[in-house]
């Protein structure tokens, strides 16, 4: 396992400090983010690492790829800082971590990779799914979520292990050597952070959205344009790989979905507000919950579409209440095509 | 009536660990005349009477340990009244909580009453009879036996009397101004009469729920957690467990909160102030709140709670006991700690946790233990552990609740001797032949 691979002198030499003058979630002017920066990378006690709420954006913010949230995480966990109550941490790696036996089983291309996220799997169903393969489960779910809570040690712990259980008891015995991803969390886990930490990925993910895309163009022949205003959830982890945000454009596009303009939108969009209030900070997560469901209401959107099951949960309720509907983006996919 | 031997073995126990003793009769009666009647032959014969609600009490109450008759009043579960203005119903003794939650659903639905967290084939008159609690025993005021307005009774001595304000007026609203004899029937295990019909106390029936989650690691944060959630007023029911099952929920104690509101404005000022009142102890990170989004919330938001149901069977084989006690809140994390130990020792499994009673002038305190049945050997550890429960609940300053014979005995070794005397002078009054669930509350 390597150390994170960031370049202190990179941010030494940073003038814009888009990492944080760019959060939506903090406050400094220029002079202030760069003294915190500079707190941060001497190892100091910065005020950044008690104010972080965790949205993964400044992945997504700094121009240079120099990882400023994984660092900040990497910080908060040598200063034993704790986002989230530590009984709630300490349950949630029980309650994540591996369990019950894993074993060989044939898999055929493509593989969709469920994650934690087995319960959904009802939403990978018709001719637009025809031949996949599922996999799930907590052996093979990459534990990214642990970014939240400030334990990198974890993710580094398990990764490794959960590659492995993919390659030898999917991937390998298959001759398969690409891996959907059903959930940002996991392509980001292998395509940003797992880089990041100098993990070697044997196999290619592929995102869920590419997919959905791909397979949509195959048969574009078979769908009923919605004609819908789709306001999309962006979830932290698409922060990781902001690269396939534009998938959500590609997919609306050909399933005639309009993506309203938004205040809160592609690298201005908020977090859903459920790891705000995991960090008991209600106040903030309620305005940003509102804000955000609001905002969707504001630009006219009849439907509100998910990738991440987190956030569908989080907001389904709110989203409701101001008369959109809450979906995820396979059922929107579906939708399209009259399933 | 029945003598069949299938259905006097089947009367002859309950779901916990107790001895079996065989009744000679099993008696459905249809209404109160018919009660009387039995009764009066009984009371002539000198032959012992077990009146019996839902028959879930696990404790042996409902056990014929002196044989006799069994007196089942599932037939008798009219819903007689409900008024709407006065906030009360009055139903038959074999009236199920689930039959008047679904009438009061369907018929008043702005009102519920108190819901214990039993199957809903638990009835209204056996649940008060024992001082069961329920889901507004926090908010409203107290035990169920608290929420009745008034009572029917057949003596032993097969006199129909009337108790609270439907003894002098029609209505069944209140047990003032009289002289209260309401509490000659609860608590006393059926040795004193047969309930007939109750009058018990509805309340406003919210639209709107919601369920909030804390967590800590401290055994000891218990009671101060409890008290600042308390005294905020905002929640309707406060519960509190400790389990080691699941295993990430294991060392965790777990208060559980559940909010109603008639509007999503007070729902919300709810939640924010009884997030409040544990400011200063959820910023330090040590406890803090659960994220709970709503995928989550669906089963805490039952009522009845069927968390505990599930856990009965975790051992699988149909055993499950508890002795609950009421305490003082304070004793919470002595109690705690005691059960883990008995636990421990005895090699059995547990789920220990605690429903507030009133604005915490008491809790109710449950040291529940699933087992095998068909594990003897487990079946014996499990009763020893419950006779040590007992003793370390009346121990640490606790009572054991719907105590069975043992427990009872337990209780009665440490009662005041003048009490235990007043108890006996009043039931020889009401009970001159001894007839009514004779073996309880004995020496």
């Amino acid at each position: 396992m390597e150390a994170l691979r960031t370049d202190p002198d990179i941010c030494a030499r940073c003038s814009t400090f888009d990492c944080i003058m760019k959060c939506q979630y903090m406050d400094y002017d220029l002079e202030g983010a760069g003294r915190e920066i500079a707190k941060l990378r001497n190892g100091e006690r910065s005020a950044i690492l008690t104010e972080c709420v965790t949205c993964y954006a400044c992945e997504e913010y700094c121009p240079y790829d120099n990882h400023p949230f994984y660092f900040i995480v990497e910080q908060q966990e040598r200063l034993g800082i704790h986002p989230v109550p530590k009984p709630v941490e300490k349950s949630q790696v029980v309650m994540m971590g591996p369990r019950g036996e894993i074993s060989e089983k044939q898999v055929g291309s493509p593989v969709i990779n469920m994650c934690f996220f087995t319960m959904m799997q009802g939403g990978i169903r018709g001719p637009l799914f025809d031949g996949v393969s599922l996999i799930g489960g907590s052996n093979i779910f990459c534990n990214l979520m642990f970014l939240h809570f400030a334990r990198n040690s974890t993710i580094k712990e398990r990764l490794p292990v959960v590659i492995d259980n993919i390659m030898e008891n999917y991937l390998s015995p298959s001759d398969v050597n690409e891996l959907i991803c059903y959930h940002d969390e996991c392509y980001g886990a292998y395509t940003s952070w797992a880089p990041a930490f100098g993990i070697e990925v044997p196999f290619k993910p592929v995102h869920f959205f590419e997919f959905l895309y791909k397979r949509l163009c195959q048969m574009k022949d078979a769908i009923k344009p919605l004609g819908v205003k789709v306001a999309y959830q962006r979830p932290c982890s698409n922060r990781l790989c902001p690269e396939t945000d534009r998938f959500v454009d590609d997919i609306f596009g050909l399933i005639g979905a309009e993506r309203p303009e938004r205040l809160y939108e592609y690298d201005n969009a908020l977090c859903c507000g459920g790891i705000i209030e995991a960090a008991q900070l209600f106040d903030l997560a309620e305005e940003n919950l509102r804000k955000n469901v609001e905002d969707m209401r504001d630009a006219g959107a009849q439907y509100c579409v998910f990738n991440c099951p987190f956030c569908f949960w989080t907001m389904a309720e709110p989203v409701m209440k101001l008369g959109m509907i809450p979906i995820m983006m396979s059922d929107l996919c579906l939708m399209a095509l009259g399933q | 009536m029945s003598t069949s031997a299938e259905e006097r073995f089947i009367y002859s126990r309950d779901q916990g660990v107790h001895d079996a003793h065989v009744p000679d009769y099993i008696v459905l009666p249809g209404s109160t005349q018919e009660v009387r009647q039995i009764i009066g032959l009984a009371n002539a014969e000198k032959i012992p009477v077990v009146p019996m609600g839902g028959g879930l009490v696990l404790s042996g109450l409902t056990i014929p340990l002196k044989g006799g008759i069994v007196l089942d009043m599932k037939r008798m579960n009219r819903i007689i009244e409900v008024n709407e203005s006065s906030h009360y119903a009055v139903v038959e003794a074999g009236t199920s909580q689930g039959m008047l939650d679904a009438y009061l659903k369907k018929n008043c639905p702005g009102l519920k009453h108190s819901l214990p967290d039993a199957p809903p084939v638990a009835t209204i008159a056996g649940n008060i009879a024992i001082h069961g609690s329920g889901h507004l025993s926090q908010s409203e005021g107290g035990f169920h036996s608290e929420m009745v307005t008034g009572l029917e009774v057949v003596l032993p001595t097969s006199e129909i009397v009337r108790l609270g304000s439907c003894s002098t007026v029609p209505g069944w609203f209140s047990r003032a101004p009289l002289p209260d004899l309401v509490g000659l029937f609860l608590g006393w295990n059926g040795t004193t009469g047969v309930i007939t019909k109750v009058g018990i106390k509805l309340f406003p029936r919210q639209a709107f729920h919601d369920v909030l989650t804390y967590m800590t690691e401290d055994i000891d944060a218990g009671p101060d957690i409890l008290t600042r959630i308390i005294h905020t007023g905002m929640a309707e029911d406060i519960n509190y467990a400790l389990s080691p099952k699941p295993d990430y929920l294991t060392g965790f104690q777990m208060i559980v909160m559940n909010i109603t509101a008639h509007t999503e404005e007070e729902l919300v000022m709810k939640r924010g102030l009884i997030r409040n009142s544990l400011k200063g102890l959820y910023e330090t990170k040590d406890s803090g709140f659960m994220p709970m989004p709503s995928n989550m919330k669906g089963s805490f938001l039952d009522v009845p709670q069927k968390t505990l149901s599930k856990f009965a069977d975790v051992r699988k084989g149909g055993g499950f006991e508890y002795v609950g006690a009421i305490m003082p809140l304070e004793k919470i994390p002595e109690a705690c700690r005691a059960g883990m130990s008995i636990t421990d020792k005895y090699d059995i499994t547990y789920s220990l946790g605690a429903r507030i009673i009133g604005r915490g002038h008491s809790a109710m305190f449950f040291f529940a233990y699933p087992f095998n049945r068909a594990d003897e050997d487990e079946v014996g550890r499990v009763r020893m552990a419950l006779e040590e429960t007992n003793r370390a609940a009346l121990s640490m300053g606790g009572i054991p609740w719907k105590a069975e014979i043992g427990g009872q005995k337990m209780i009665l070794e440490q009662m005041d001797p003048a009490t235990y005397e007043f108890m006996n002078r009043i039931r020889k009054v009401i009970d001159p032949n001894g007839i009514m669930n004779p073996g309880n509350w004995e020496v």
